[in-house]
């Protein structure tokens, strides 16, 4: 690894950027995600910072099941984002449905749609739990094994 | 003849120019990150974060949006940052060159408004509808604060009776320096773009400001160019209000010390204030900052 890659790694790893978006969830995970740059919690001390543009962020973190009227939605939002990017799926409705699993309006698993590298179980996970998620994948970012950057190396 | 390209080149690229100014800039960005955190009871970022952002911002791709000039579009981050280390590199910080020619500070005066330029045209070109709001609502704005930022510069140059930086920087302190200090202190925040003047970068309104569309290398040069402009504002404070010892040590030191004051000072206002909506930024400006330039300027003619 030359100097600048590591250089890069390490700025990856300590200045993740997120994004969130509500898929669908029944706001219990937006609530647990508000705290994350509280005071208590603190997740600037990490370098997250919550942008408003997708454009702008490093990792989207998804709330809530996907139903078929907010799906696109999350594809077009990941396709905005400039690569390397990781995806964080906060609680249980992203990966199974949770409570809203057999319903007609909910359209599946989000990584049916988009590659997904972190899940952060809980319904809703605790504050500390989505920090260490975001980190999680900061730390991939970094490493350059995300879902995304793995694509990239293969084609 | 060498030495002389050799010594313009340093002072672009070292000091008072990229580096130096660079390595200022970011510091006086993570001054304010970390203070508004501490007045939150937050730990705030480390030391280094806003250079890890500039790092990792480099490091990403670009996304051009559709129907963008792809030239324009790259251009105008580049131009922000060449305009502002033209202009670090006339302005007689300790350390400098010394450069000065008569009429340099009408010169640096455009060439600070030169990011807010750039800035405005960034909001057009995105074809974004927030990146036009935010481009109008700068542009605004720079009408608001330039008559105080104006009325204080001049005040001073009459009384210096110059229009030279180097003469500037020894005008005699008096009830014109006073005056003029608090009409520039008022358009600072708007420079700045912090709270509560952080009107054309809303982000609770308009997601993210004139730069909204940017992205990967661009988004980091403006950045750059943010922390650059930060610097020479601060510079120009130094040069036109505050005096001049015999030893270069002390003026290091004030020079300084004066930087530090002025982003602690900005910080508190942004940290302990709302944003206010255009209109009333705008009155602002033009009653209280008005005051003060009128107060300064027949002082200065006067007096």
């Amino acid at each position: 690894m030359n100097p600048f890659a590591k250089l890069l790694a390490y700025a990856r790893r300590r200045s993740p950027w997120i994004y969130t978006v509500n898929s669908g969830s029944c706001n219990g995970c937006d609530i647990e995600i508000g705290p994350c740059i509280s005071p208590r919690y603190d997740a600037e001390q990490a370098g997250v910072l919550r942008q408003g543009s997708p454009k702008h962020a490093d990792i989207l973190v998804v709330t809530g099941t996907l139903t078929h009227r907010s799906h696109r939605a999350v594809m077009d939002i990941y396709a905005q984002m400039p690569s390397p990017k990781a995806v964080v799926a906060v609680g249980s409705c992203p990966a199974s449905g949770n409570v809203f699993a057999g319903s007609p309006s909910i359209a599946g698993p989000l990584d049916k749609y988009i590659p997904v590298d972190v899940w952060v179980p809980g319904c809703p996970p605790r504050p500390q739990l989505i920090i260490a998620g975001i980190a999680e994948a900061a730390r991939l970012l970094a490493e350059g094994a995300t879902a995304d950057q793995n694509r990239k190396a293969v084609a | 003849m060498m030495t002389g390209i050799a010594h313009y080149a340093l002072a672009v690229l070292v000091w008072p120019g990229l580096l130096g100014a660079g390595l200022l800039g970011f510091f006086y960005l993570w001054l304010a990150r970390k203070l508004v955190a501490r007045l939150q009871g937050r730990r705030g970022p480390p030391f280094l974060q806003p250079f890890f952002d500039f790092v990792k911002l480099l490091g990403k791709d670009t996304v051009i949006p559709r129907g963008a000039d792809p030239g324009v579009f790259h251009l105008l981050p580049l131009v922000s940052v060449a305009a502002i280390l033209l202009g670090l590199m006339i302005v007689p910080v300790p350390g400098s060159a010394g450069t000065s020619f008569p009429g340099d500070i009408v010169l640096l005066l455009y060439l600070l408004e030169m990011p807010v330029v750039c800035d405005v045209l960034a909001g057009y070109v995105s074809q974004s509808i927030y990146g036009q709001v935010s481009a109008m609502r700068e542009a605004v704005l720079s009408l608001g604060y330039n008559l105080p930022f104006l009325a204080a510069v001049i005040a001073m140059a009459q009384t210096a009776r110059s229009f030279r930086l180097d003469e500037l920087q020894h005008t005699p302190f008096g009830v014109v320096t006073v005056l003029a200090v608090i009409a520039f202190l008022l358009a600072i925040p708007a420079r700045l773009k912090s709270n509560p003047f952080s009107i054309p970068n809303a982000e609770q309104e308009i997601v993210a400001g004139a730069h909204i569309e940017y992205n990967g290398a661009p988004l980091a040069i403006f950045e750059l160019a943010h922390a650059l402009e930060t610097v020479l504002l601060f510079d120009a404070f130094y040069v036109l209000f505050l005096p001049r010892f015999v030893s270069g040590m002390l003026n290091a030191v004030l020079y300084v010390a004066s930087g530090l004051v002025l982003m602690g000072l900005a910080t508190l206002a942004a940290a302990t204030t709302a944003r206010l909506t255009l209109l009333r930024a705008f009155r602002f400006y033009w009653v209280w900052g008005g005051l003060a330039a009128a107060a300064a300027m027949v002082v200065a003619v006067v007096g």
